[in-house]
This record gives structure tokens, C-alpha cells and sequence, in this order.
């Protein structure tokens, strides 16, 4: 079936939607200008307005709801943005299931990293701008995914990429997080290039750039132009969204303070290239090609994702390797579409629940552990952090899929809708659930279990309320939030006036042999990891390992093939092309210049200062003059 | 008959020009371009002569009037640079070059 | 009322006043200056708003005879692209006066102060009337005049190769200048109505070879004039060696009548030549934009960094200009005020950090975002204008020129994406070595930007940041000239390979 309808829409809640965007724009504006007028209060008015623009997500929700299913997609024009020839695009937000789940998460979850951040950055003089930043941010991302067109989906993709940029790099004074927020800026403009071509291809193909005016046309355009769109909008997905091949940002992104961590590079962010897709839905599925290849990126980072997440002794970058590989999955669904966008969305807000949770966490960890990142310097941390310890196991249990919380039903939905459409995708999907299983396991029990491996000094101690409530909260969304979207077909049902239905509706089962095949595959990753990092003793000091753990040490090499294929060359055809400008061209010029000016030099030594040479050039030129009129006159 | 006046002038001319070109002596260089102004007068009032007419004869004046001027300047460089130099020859005063 | 000439005259008279202020009385020589642009700003502002874009092309015409023995006519108007030129060569006058307010104070300046603010007052006039102009000859006058008093600027004021950048800008542009000069009187004998005036030069020529010759002796004045890749070289060095202020000027709006030109002159007196040439163009265009940008990486000193950005720039203009479609024009147009702005910003900064610190080179900085925090987001939002980050202006253009290339050329307009990266490199690179990091030893004192520095930049913020979100109002006027332009052109418009009007494809079944 074809998704509804989008239909103009004024006044109500619906209609003052853009507060949503407006308010934490207007908190960062304040928080930004007012400099350090505004350090004593500065937090308190950004979870303020944060937690205002969730609570218009929440009414805008609601009254969704009211309305019928198939009149869920409501867009309110808001002006002209850009009146030129033949492009005029009109700003505008567009209210529909897709849209709208993704606000609930992005400022629910936000508000809730925003609270978390006021105990863990009070100790930061620049707290105030750390909140700026979260606010543009939370923005931003609004933005991307209330715009109705894909110029407002640019603006917020490279707004929220701005603010990862700053955020990131927040802790300036460190050189490393300067060149990490750096380096994902960069490599996301490479995605952006190819979500700017994807759009350029739609202006091209249809005359505007609406989601209005392009998507429901989508099956007038030819297959090869829908793949050419796909796959470029395809190439953005794999910036924003850390997939192969622009997945080396993510891992250095952990640089930024943790809230970040668990906002922007895990939760919301980083699932924006889900939602591209999905959201394009109509010019992936006009292009099987494209959708391969979708699903092929998916599948291979949620493996390249889980295999980085075994070897890190970072928590942040094991919890990172994580997010890249859950996001595969989300991927993978998106790639199979109709029967995966509903799956993938719910694995991607369930998602954003765990890893928030987990992220948030790791963060409580770090803060008692005086900054270590090293989970060979944790150990036995159950015992003093009891709160943390119970939400980040939740959440841990969650995301390997225990049975009855939240990645049991969103990821065993997602291997099944594999399966059923490719074997092979299905089962490497369930290879990357074992390894989810062995990774996460070796996580946990390095970090809350085992010896004490503390650095001396370090006395941990559980976090303030304020920390802690967050995880609390979260930890609930991760134990219930799948069994509420998948059962009954909840989320499918919901999504479907804005993405479509296929044939069919998915069967939810509880109990499934797919879903048996997978839990064993986890419990033996779970197995292992506790028979290597739980019960036996772990080293302070990472030992060599084999050399597929110093590959997956090294992320799979994929920064040494980045330097290797584009630094280098890049560094040697700067440095040719400077020289080149100014030997070649500059040189040129200065030599043409130089060559007149020695030419001159020479000839002005015919100017000998005697009367008598000059005479004779007279003389000389006179006869030559009288000589020339004898010729010409004889002619 | 003209063609008289014109060979005599013509003599003069390339001897006031020879003049010029070999001498060193200010002086005499400075003759000589009298010498050549004064052939060419020669030749004007010859022609005027044959033609019948006074536009060469007024031509002459105009000549003489301009050497009158050269020797007014002329003369006074020349004292100057002897002044100066304590010589008059041109080859001496050579600080005008590139 | 005679606005243009009005414009014009109150920068003279406030030139000749300042230039009139007795010796050693340089702050009152200063104020002057800046009332004088400022009162110009207002009166332009006045005009703006009485400029009906919907109305006939050139507004606010005045017409007088100047020459009549060659029909040279002291004619001028605006048209919408002429008019948002003058508007943002007004708005940084004042701007640049204000951030140049100690800069001729130094002992090494070869002239007083005050003569380095009437040069600017002057140099006010001659760039409005450039834009003005709609006789070829006069345009010719203040293409030429302008470079007097900008070589004057960098020649007196200017760093210690200032003589050798002073006199290579001075040669280049003059090469130019001759070449455009003989075409102009070839297209005035050729065009045989013994008349300079622009309106009725058009589509006057109409032998293919002589449209050729013209168009190339226009066409190589501006883009040396802009710069385009190859004649750029004098650009790093010029803006380099100029004080911060004069570097503005001669970027932010001297370059622009190069791209205004070709806008203007050889596309609607050419058009055939036009479309001939186009693919030379365009290929230039693309190797600027990626070369420039390139070999800007590659900088050790932050102004001939910011210069290079500028070659990648003009690429991205000029290529929108010949891409010949209604978005990239507009486009075009409207880079050429956001690049004003952008790169203004940009200099300006740089000047205050030099001020500060006294070196060009970026490694004599290091961690500036510690002391100097306004400094340094200042500094980024100026650096994010030049990569054009959405939600500030220069990136409406930037897509516009890209999406308007794309329309027509699509090869062209992919290869320029990659500047969209490269730009990043080059401004987030520069910005990692000067502002982030451990703060060097040599700027721990560095002090962050006092009021009228704040002053000067916050315009050109809100600028960037207004007209990023909203850049109707200066879309509203360019896009009738463009059309008006490319109606000249003839040129076929763009329409979509799927139309919405289509019926859907299985509608009904």
C-alpha cells in the first residue's frame, strides 16, 4: 500500500510545531550571546527549553493521534525560504508517524542526557557553552527530521553535524579532540557531497525538491535515474550514520565529553542515515540495486562494528563499535524495505534507549573513576555503584537480546525480515548477535565484575541523583520499549500512513526457531566472554594478542587505509600544487617579468653618454628614413 | 642654375655633418651644426629663387632665428660644463648615460 | 532625485574634506570618515527601498552627454544585480573603517594617516560607480580609476613586500584594463552608432569572429580582474601585503566587478561568443575552484590561506554565471555579496589577530580559543561562512550555483562538490592549528576583542547568519535582473525530466 497523502495543515498544536525547533534555537542563541552573563543559570535554561520542545513533541503526538490514520501526514508551511528561477522551495515541517517518533526521541531522550549532563559536566567552566551546544544541537536535529523538503533536511543534516563538531571537540585544549571533531567533520562532508548529488539528481528529475512533490512521483523516474538518487543519498547515510565506508569518525568521536557520547554518536544523530532511508523509501524501492546495496553496507558494518567492539579496552570506543554495528542493522532493515522500516525504526528508538542508558553509564563510571577509560583499570565496580550497575545491565541485556527486553524483539525482528529475504544476510546477521553477545559480555564483566584493577587513589562512589535518575528512566525504556513497539504491530501499524505497507503484515512471535538459532548463538558469545573476562583474571596490561585482535585493535585498518589512499596522496599533491603556483604559474608570471626587466638592462646600455654615437645613430636613421622614401618613391 | 646653389649646399651640409660626426671640441661641433643649419638656408633661398616666390626666403629667417636661439643656449651649456670640467670636449661630458 | 550621483559625489566631498583636516589631527580625520560612509550607507539604504524590482532595468537612470564628439555619456542606473553590489560595497566601507582604525597608524606607513581614509572615501565612490555605470566607457573610467587608489593602499600601508605585491597588482590588472580597452573601442567603431551606452550595445555585434575577438578582450580583463585560475597569482600576494581593511575592499568588492563584468558585458553584448567559450570557461572554473582550494591547504599564512579560499570561490562565481540557467545565476549574484561578507569577516579577523600578535603565520598561533574566546567563535563563524555551512548565507549561494550547474552541466558541478570538502580541510585545518590545542606560549596575553572590534564583526555575523536563513529579500530583487539577463542570453530554461504535472504512473489501476 502506498503511504498517505501529505496534506496542507494549519492552527493547533500541529501548528505551532515549529516551537519545537524554535526553543532550544533560542535557548542556544541566548546561551551562546549572553556569554558568561548567563554561567550560574546557562544549564538550567537548556534542559528548560529542552524539555519544552519535548513537551510540544508530546501534545504535537497526541494530536496526531486524534486524527484519522490515513490523514497522519500533515505539513505546515512556515515561508518562503528560497525564491530563485526554476528552485523555489518553501520552508516547511512536515507532521507524520515517522517524523514525529523521531521527535519524541530526539527531545525525550535529549532531555534526559540534558538533566544527566548538569551533574556530569558541573564541574566544567564552560558548562554554559557545553549546554549552547546541546541545545543547537537538539535544534538541529529537529530540523532534519521535521523538514518537508530536502533542502531543510540538508540545513539540519550539516547543523547537527556542526554541533557533533563543536561537541566533540569541546574539550579544545586536548589537540586529540581537536583533530577528531576535525576529521568527523571532514568525513561526513564526504557523505553530505553525495546527499547534496542525491539531491541535486531530484531537482533535476522532478523541479522541486519537496518531499511532497518528489515522493509520490517517485515511480514516473526511470530505474537508472531512482539508483543514481539512491545511492547517493545512500553515500550521506554512510557519513551521518558511521557505516562502511565512513565509519572512521565514530570511533575517534568518543573523544567528546560522555553525554555526547550517548546523545549525538549513539541515540539520535547517528541514526539519521536510518532515517534518510526510510524516509526515501519511495526511490530505494524503484531501485532493487540500490536496496542491495543498502543492505550489503548493513551487513557489513554491523560485522566490521562488533568485531571492532571485542577488542577495545576503551569502554567509550567498545561502546562506540557497538552503536555502528546495532546501526547496521537498523540499515539492513531499512535496505529490505517496507517489511524492515518499521522493525528498523523500532530497533533504532530502542536503541537509542539502551545505549543512551549504557552510554550515561559509562559516563557515571568515568566520573567516579576519575576520567579512566580503560576497563583494564575497572573491575569489581558492582558492589559501590549498585544504580549504575542495575541500569547498565539492563541495558546490556537488553542490547544482546535477552529474552522479553527490548533488542529481543527488535533485533530478532530484523533477522527474521533477513532471512526471509536472503539467507546470507540472515545468517551473517545472527553471526553479528553472537559476537553483539560476546563483546558486550566482556564489557560488563571487565567493568562490574572480576578483580579490582583500580589505578591508585581511586575511590569510586555512585553518582548524584542527577545522574542517576536519567539512567533510571532510560533503563525502563530499554526493558519495555521493544515489547511495546513490536507486539501487536504497534510501531507498524503507526508508521505505516507515512512509509507504506507491504503485502503482508509482519507475524510477531515470541518464540521463533530463528529466534532460538540466535539466543544460543548469543548465549555462547556470553559463555565465552564470561569464561575469559569474568571468571578468569584479566591482565591491567592488554597482552599482544593474535593478529586478528591487533586488526580489530587497529579498526579493521580502516584509518591506515584512509591515510594511506587519501591523506597521503592528499598531503603530496598539496604540497605539489603549492609549488606548482608558485614556481609554475607564479613563476611564469616573475620570469616573464624578469626577462623584460633583464631585456631592458641590456638595452640600455646602448645609451653611452657620448654626443658623437648618438650622432651617428642620427645620421644613421636619417639615411635609412632618405633610403626608404628612394624605394617606396620608386614603387 | 639652381642646380649651383644646391651642390655648394650640399657640400657644406656633409662637411658641417662630417663636422659633427668626428670632432671632439664642443666649439667646433657646435660650428658645424651652424655650418649645416646655415647649408640649409643656402638651399632654401635657392629654391625660392627658382620658384619665384618668398616662402623659402621667409623660411631662412625662421632658421636663422632658431640658431640665433641655439647659440644663446648652446654657448652658455658649453661655458658651464668648461666651467666645470675645465675642458671642452664632448667625450667628457659623458654622465648622461644609462 | 539624482541618487547614483549623489552617491558618488558625498564620498568625493568627504574625501576632499578629510583630506583637508589639518596635520595631526588624525581621530578627527577618522570620525570623519566614518560619518561620511555612513550617511552614503543610509542614502543607499534610502534608494534600496524606493528600487522596484518588478520595474523597468535600469532604475534611478541619469543620462548626460560627456563627450559628444565619441557619444561617451556620463550614464548610470542599477539594476537589481547592480544594486546589491553597491549595497555591500556600502556596507563595508564603514565596516572597514572601523576595523582599520589604527592600521595606518604604524611608523612604516609611507603616507599620514588621513590620506589612507580619503584613498578609501574615493575608493567608495569609484566602486559604486563602476557598479552603476551603464555607458561601456565610463564603466571602463572606474574599472581603471579604482586601481589607483587601491595601489596607493597597499603600496603605503601594506606589509614588507608591499612595493613588489603593490606594483605586480598594479601591472596585472593593467594588462587586463589595455585589452578591454582596445575592445571597447572595436565595439564602438564596430557597432558604428556612435554611442557608448550599454542598452544600446546590446546584440549589436553580430559576426561570430568579431563577437569572439570582444568577447575575449572583456573576458581576459575580468578574469584577471576576479582572479580566475591562471591569472590569480597577484591575488595571494596583493591581499596578503595590503592592511586587513584595504584586503576587504579588494577582495570583497574590487574582484566582484571581474564576475559583475562578466555577468553584465560578455554575456548580454556576446551571447553567441558566450556560449562558445562556455566549456573553456567552465572547465577553468572547476580547476579554480578545486586548485584554489587545494593549494590553500597547503598555506602557512592565514591571509594568503583566506586568499586561496577566495580563487576556489571565484570558481564557484564564475562558473554559475556561465552555466547560464536562472539558479545559478541568482546564485552567482548573490555569492558575490555573501563572499563579500564571508571572506570580509574573515580578513578582518585576521587583521585583529596580526594586530595582536604581529605575525602572518598560522604556527605562531596555538590554542587562541582559551584567552580569546569571542576572538575565536567569531573567527569560526567567519570560517564555517567559507565553507559554506548551512544556515548561513554563503551556503543559499553555494547550492544555488551547484544545483543551477547541475541543471545544465552535471560533470562540472559534481567535480566543484568536492570543494564542499576540501573547504572544510582547509578552514577546520587552519582553525585546529590557530585556535584549538594547548595555548602557545607567545598568545597567553593575547587580549579578546575589545567594543569596536565587536562592533565591526557583529554586522557581518548577523549578516551571514540573516540572510542564511532568510535570503528572500535579496532573491527578490536579483531574480528579475538575472532573467532579464538571461532573456538576452537566449537561452533555453531548465525543465525537469518528470514533471508534476505528469500524471502519476499507474494511477487508477
Amino acid at each position: 500500500m502506498e503511504p498517505a497523502e501529505i496534506v496542507q495543515h494549519s492552527g493547533g498544536v500541529i501548528g505551532a510545531s515549529w516551537l519545537m525547533i524554535a526553543l532550544p534555537l533560542l535557548g542556544a542563541a541566548i546561551l551562546l550571546l549572553t556569554g558568561r552573563r548567563s554561567d550560574r543559570a546557562g544549564h538550567l535554561l537548556g534542559v528548560a527549553m529542552s524539555l519544552a520542545s519535548f513537551v510540544v513533541a508530546v501534545l504535537v503526538f497526541f494530536e496526531l493521534i486524534g486524527l484519522g490514520a490515513d490523514s497522519r501526514r500533515r505539513v505546515v508551511e512556515l515561508y518562503d525560504f528560497l525564491p530563485s528561477g526554476s528552485l523555489d522551495v518553501k520552508m516547511g515541517l512536515l507532521l507524520d508517524p515517522l517524523s514525529i517518533s523521531f521527535a519524541l526521541l530526539i527531545t525525550g531522550v535529549g532531555s534526559l542526557i540534558h538533566i544527566y549532563s548538569i551533574g556530569y559536566m558541573a564541574h566544567d567552566p564552560n558548562r554554559r557553552r557545553f549546554f549552547a551546544y546541546l541545545n543547537l544541537f537538539v535544534a538541529a536535529m529537529l530540523l532534519l527530521v521535521l523538514a518537508d523538503n530536502y533542502l531543510g533536511l540538508y540545513i539540519g543534516w550539516e547543523g547537527v553535524g556542526l554541533a557533533s563538531y563543536l561537541l566533540i571537540g569541546f574539550w579544545q585544549h586536548k589537540p586529540s579532540a581537536a583533530v577528531a571533531a576535525k576529521k568527523a567533520f571532514i568525513v561526513n562532508r564526504v557523505g553530505d557531497m553525495g546527499l547534496a548529488l542525491g539531491i541535486f539528481v531530484i531537482f533535476t528529475t522532478f523541479g522541486t525538491i519537496s518531499y511532497a512533490g518528489t515522493l509520490p512521483l517517485a515511480g514516473n523516474a526511470s530505474t537508472g535515474t531512482l539508483t543514481l538518487i539512491s545511492l547517493a543519498l545512500l553515500l550521506g547515510a554512510c557519513g551521518k550514520s558511521a557505516q562502511v565506508p565512513l565509519q572512521s569518525w565514530l570511533l575517534d568521536a568518543m573523544e567528546g565529553p560522555t553525554p555526547v557520547s550517548a546523545l549525538i554518536h549513539a541515540a539520535t544523530m547517528v541514526t539519521a542515515g536510518v532515517y534518510l532511508v526510510v524516509r526515501s523509501g519511495a526511490f530505494f524501492e524503484g531501485a532493487p540495486t540500490a536496496q542491495l546495496v543498502v543492505t550489503i553496507v548493513g551487513v557489513v558494518t554491523l560485522l566490521a562494528g562488533a568485531i571492532i567492539g571485542t577488542a577495545k579496552d576503551d569502554i567509550k570506543k567498545a561502546l562506540a563499535g557497538s552503536t555502528m554495528s546495532q546501526i547496521g542493522y537498523m540499515m539492513l532493515a531499512a535496505g529490505l524495505g517496507p517489511a524492515g522500516y518499521a522493525v528498523a525504526i523500532a530497533h533504532l528508538i530502542a536503541h537509542g534507549f539502551f545505549k543512551a542508558s549504557m552510554f550515561l553509564g559509562a559516563g557515571s563510571v568515568m566520573h567516579a573513576m576519575n576520567d579512566e577509560v580503560n576497563m583494564r583499570r575497572y573491575g569489581g565496580l558492582a558492589s559501590v555503584m549498585k544504580i549504575t550497575w542495575i541500569t547498565f545491565g539492563l541495558g546490556y541485556l537488553a542490547i544482546i537480546g535477552f529474552p522479553l527486553l527490548s533488542g529481543y524483539w527488535t533485533k530478532d525482528g530484523i533477522i527474521e525480515a533477513a532471512m526471509e529475504h536472503n539467507q546470507i544476510l540472515g545468517w551473517l546477521a545472527v553471526l553479528g548477535a553472537g559476537i553483539t553477545g560476546f563483546y558486550m559480555s566482556r564489557l560488563f564483566f571487565m567493568t562490574f565484575h572480576g578483580r579490582r584493577r583500580w589505578e591508585e587513589g581511586v575511590h569510586p562512589h555512585e553518582s548524584p541523583a542527577v545522574m542517576t535518575w536519567p539512567l533510571i528512566i532510560l533503563s525502563i525504556g530499554s526493558v519495555f520499549g521493544g515489547a511495546f513497539l513490536i507486539l501487536g504491530n504497534r510501531m507498524f501499524e503507526f508508521l505505516a500512513p507515512a512509509v507504506g505497507r507491504p503485502e503482508e503484515a509482519p507475524t510477531v512471535h515470541a518464540i521463533s526457531t530463528i529466534g532460538l538459532v540466535t539466543l544460543a548463538v548469543v548465549a555462547v558469545g556470553a559463555v565465552y566472554a564470561w569464561l575469559r573476562y569474568g571468571r578468569a583474571a584479566v591482565p591491567e596490561v592488554a597482552p599482544r594478542g593474535s593478529f586478528l585482535t591487533t586488526f580489530a585493535r587497529r579498526d579493521l585498518y580502516g584509518d591506515a587505509l584512509n591515510e594511506a589512499l587519501f591523506m597521503r596522496p592528499g598531503q603530496w599533491l598539496t604540497r605539489i600544487a603549492v609549488f606548482f603556483d608558485n614556481r609554475g604559474i607564479d613563476g611564469l608570471v616573475n620570469g616573464l617579468a624578469a626577462a623584460i626587466g633583464g631585456t631592458s638592462g641590456r638595452l640600455r646600455r646602448v645609451q653611452t653618454g657620448f654626443v658623437r654615437s648618438y650622432a651617428l645613430s642620427i645620421f644613421f636613421g636619417a639615411a635609412l628614413l632618405v633610403g626608404a622614401w628612394f624605394v617606396v618613391g620608386n614603387l | 642654375m639652381t642646380t649651383h646653389y644646391l651642390v655648394l649646399s650640399a657640400l657644406l651640409f656633409a662637411i658641417g655633418g662630417i663636422g659633427v660626426l668626428v670632432r671632439r671640441n664642443a666649439i667646433v661641433v657646435f660650428m658645424c651644426v651652424e655650418l649645416m643649419l646655415n647649408a640649409c638656408n643656402l638651399a632654401f633661398v635657392a629654391f625660392a629663387r627658382q620658384h619665384g616666390n618668398l616662402q623659402g626666403q621667409i623660411i631662412a629667417f625662421f632658421v636663422m632665428v632658431v640658431a640665433a636661439a641655439e647659440v644663446v643656449v648652446g654657448l652658455a651649456i658649453i661655458v658651464t660644463i668648461f666651467r666645470t670640467r675645465r675642458s671642452a670636449s664632448v667625450d667628457d661630458a659623458n654622465l648622461l648615460k644609462y | 532625485m539624482p541618487w547614483l550621483s549623489i552617491l558618488m559625489g558625498v564620498p568625493v566631498l568627504g574625501a576632499l574634506a578629510v583630506a583637508a583636516v589639518p596635520k595631526g589631527n588624525d581621530r578627527l580625520a577618522k570620525q570623519l570618515t566614518l560619518a561620511v560612509s555612513l550617511v552614503v550607507l543610509a542614502l543607499t539604504l534610502a534608494m534600496a527601498f524606493q528600487f522596484d524590482p518588478a520595474g523597468p532595468r535600469d532604475q534611478f537612470a541619469e543620462v548626460y552627454r560627456w563627450i559628444p564628439a565619441f557619444g561617451v555619456h556620463y550614464a548610470v542606473g542599477v539594476d537589481g544585480i547592480a544594486l546589491v553590489l553597491i549595497a555591500l560595497a556600502v556596507v563595508l566601507v564603514p565596516i572597514v573603517v572601523l576595523a582599520s582604525w589604527h592600521d595606518a597608524d604604524r611608523p612604516d606607513a609611507r603616507r599620514s594617516v588621513k590620506t589612507y581614509f580619503s584613498l578609501i572615501l574615493v575608493l567608495e565612490a569609484m566602486m559604486i560607480g563602476v557598479f552603476a555605470a551603464t555607458d561601456v566607457f565610463l564603466f571602463y573610467v572606474f574599472f581603471e580609476a579604482m586601481l589607483i587608489p587601491m595601489y596607493f593602499m597597499i603600496g603605503s600601508y601594506g606589509g614588507a613586500q608591499r612595493s613588489y605585491a603593490a606594483v605586480k597588482f598594479l601591472l596585472y590588472s593593467l594588462f587586463g584594463g589595455l585589452l578591454m580597452l582596445v575592445a571597447v573601442i572595436a565595439l564602438y567603431s564596430m557597432a558604428g552608432k556612435n554611442t557608448f551606452l550599454f542598452p544600446e550595445l546590446i546584440g549589436v555585434i553580430k559576426d561570430p569572429t568579431a563577437q569572439k575577438w570582444l568577447f575575449l578582450g572583456f573576458f581576459i580583463a575580468f578574469a584577471v580582474k576576479a582572479p580566475l585560475w591562471p591569472f590569480h597569482t597577484w591575488l595571494p600576494d596583493a591581499a596578503a601585503q595590503a592592511p586587513a581593511g584595504a584586503a576587504v575592499l579588494l577582495v570583497g568588492v574590487l574582484d566582484k566587478v571581474g564576475t559583475y563584468g562578466m555577468l553584465r558585458f560578455c554575456l548580454e553584448l556576446f551571447p553567441d561568443a558566450a556560449k562558445f567559450f562556455t566549456p573553456l570557461v567552465i572547465t577553468l572554473s572547476v580547476i579554480g575552484i578545486v586548485y584554489g582550494a587545494i593549494v590553500a591547504i597547503g598555506q602557512t599564512d592565514m591571509k594568503r590561506l583566506i586568499a586561496y579560499t577566495s580563487i576556489s570561490h571565484f570558481g564557484f562565481i564564475t562558473m554559475g554565471v556561465f552555466a547560464m540557467t536562472a539558479d545559478a545565476g541568482a546564485g552567482a549574484t548573490l555569492y558575490m555579496v555573501n563572499h563579500g561578507f564571508s571572506t570580509g569577516a574573515l580578513f578582518l579577523l585576521a587583521g585583529f589577530l596580526i594586530h595582536r600578535r604581529g605575525s602572518h603565520h598560522i604556527s605562531d598561533y596555538g590554542g587562541v580559543q582559551k584567552v580569546a574566546p569571542v576572538l575565536a567563535g567569531t573567527f569560526l563563524v567567519a570560517g564555517l561562512s567559507s565553507l559554506s555551512l548551512p544556515g548561513l548565507s554563503t551556503f543559499v549561494s553555494e547550492f544555488l550555483v551547484l544545483i543551477g550547474t547541475f541543471e545544465r552541466y552535471a560533470v562540472p558541478s559534481i567535480i566543484a562538490l568536492s570543494g564542499m570538502v576540501l573547504a572544510a580541510v582547509y578552514i577546520l585545518w587552519m582553525y585546529q592549528r590557530m585556535m584549538t590545542g594547548p595555548t602557545a606560549e607567545s598568545v597567553k596575553a593575547l587580549p579578546d576583542l575589545n567594543v569596536r572590534e565587536k562592533i565591526v564583526i557583529a554586522p557581518l555575523v548577523a549578516l551571514l547568519i540573516g540572510f542564511g536563513f532568510f535570503p528572500k529579500p535579496l532573491l527578490d530583487v536579483i531574480n528579475p535582473a538575472v532573467k532579464q539577463t538571461l532573456t538576452s542570453v537566449n537561452v533555453t530554461p531548465f525543465a525537469p525530466a518528470v514533471p508534476a504535472t505528469a500524471e502519476k504512473k499507474g494511477a487508477g489501476q
